[in-house]
């Protein structure tokens, strides 16, 4: 059933998910994305820039977080605006990996447009990963 | 070198068709975790009135990406991309992006402004069917370090 936009209001949480990402993960993501930026896949790379070792590419989890939004709403295709800041790097380590949470929340109801916005806090180990971290998404 | 200022307000010509796969869309859900079936299974992508397997949101990146590239290979942007941190990004959908279209792409860059010593680059890119119905839009801001900070 695809949530209806009489039965939301506003500040509701509307979804909460876990993804999990390890390194072959974001070697999936660079031959799915075409974005082969060693820092996402190289340790001698990304720790030579400055960075605390291999980072997830930052459309993986903008692209991640998209999921639960589009299971939610019974439609990927009802998500029609998406946007997102990158505030923080998500660092991946080897061996291991690493859990996104994210959470949604209605930030906003448009009854013109039968859309919703619903804001999405994605963290990792309870830090911010993401800002202003929006999807909108048509109802019926 | 600096980043050229004088690029902001620059448009592109369309560039090469994108042709959408199944195969492709199945391999980017499966990467960033989207399981909904409509990316893959074309029975219940058609149920949801789609004429085939839907991209999920993000999809419209790897199209955006070969045009944006017209603007970061060319080495009188003086963009480099060692320096560059991808700062936000937005997808607007006219419509799902579908198997079987096939896409054209509209690089517009929309800003260039120098900002503590960062170069924030905006870039649109319009993206359509080749008989010009829109489909998604993605805006892109990226800062670029400058060199001295690298």
């Amino acid at each position: 059933m695809s949530p209806v936009l009489a039965d939301l209001s506003v500040g509701a949480e509307v979804l909460r998910s876990q993804v999990v990402v390890d390194r072959a993960r974001l070697v999936r993501y660079a031959g799915a994305s075409g974005d082969f930026n060693p820092i996402h896949w190289n340790e001698r790379v990304a720790t030579a820039v400055g960075l605390p070792g291999v980072i997830a590419h930052g459309m993986w989890t903008m692209g991640a977080a998209a999921g639960p939004v589009a299971d939610w709403a019974g439609d990927p295709g009802a998500v029609v605006d998406y946007q997102v800041r990158f505030t923080r790097p998500v660092p991946v380590p080897d061996p291991g990996s690493v859990t996104v949470e994210v959470v949604g929340v209605v930030g906003a109801l448009h009854e013109d447009a039968r859309t919703a916005r619903i804001d999405l806090t994605v963290t990792v180990e309870g830090a911010r990963v993401l800002g202003k971290a929006q999807a909108v998404v048509r109802l019926g | 070198m600096p980043v050229d200022t004088s690029y902001a307000g620059r448009e592109y010509p369309p560039n090469a068709v994108y042709e959408v796969s199944r195969v492709k869309l199945a391999e980017f859900a499966d990467a960033v975790g989207a399981t909904h079936p409509a990316h893959t299974d074309e029975a219940a992508a058609r149920a949801l009135g789609h004429a085939d397997v839907i991209a999920p949101p993000t999809f419209a990146v790897v199209v955006a990406q070969r045009a944006e590239s017209q603007l970061f290979t060319d080495e009188a942007a003086g963009i480099d991309f060692s320096r560059v941190v991808h700062a936000d990004e937005r997808f607007t959908h006219h419509r799902p992006i579908t198997a079987g279209d096939r896409l054209v792409t509209v690089l517009h860059v929309d800003s260039i402004v120098e900002r503590a010593g960062l170069a924030m680059i905006t870039t649109r890119c319009e993206i359509g069917t080749e008989a010009g119905e829109r489909v998604a839009t993605v805006v892109s801001t990226l800062a670029v370090r400058p060199e001295e900070a690298a």
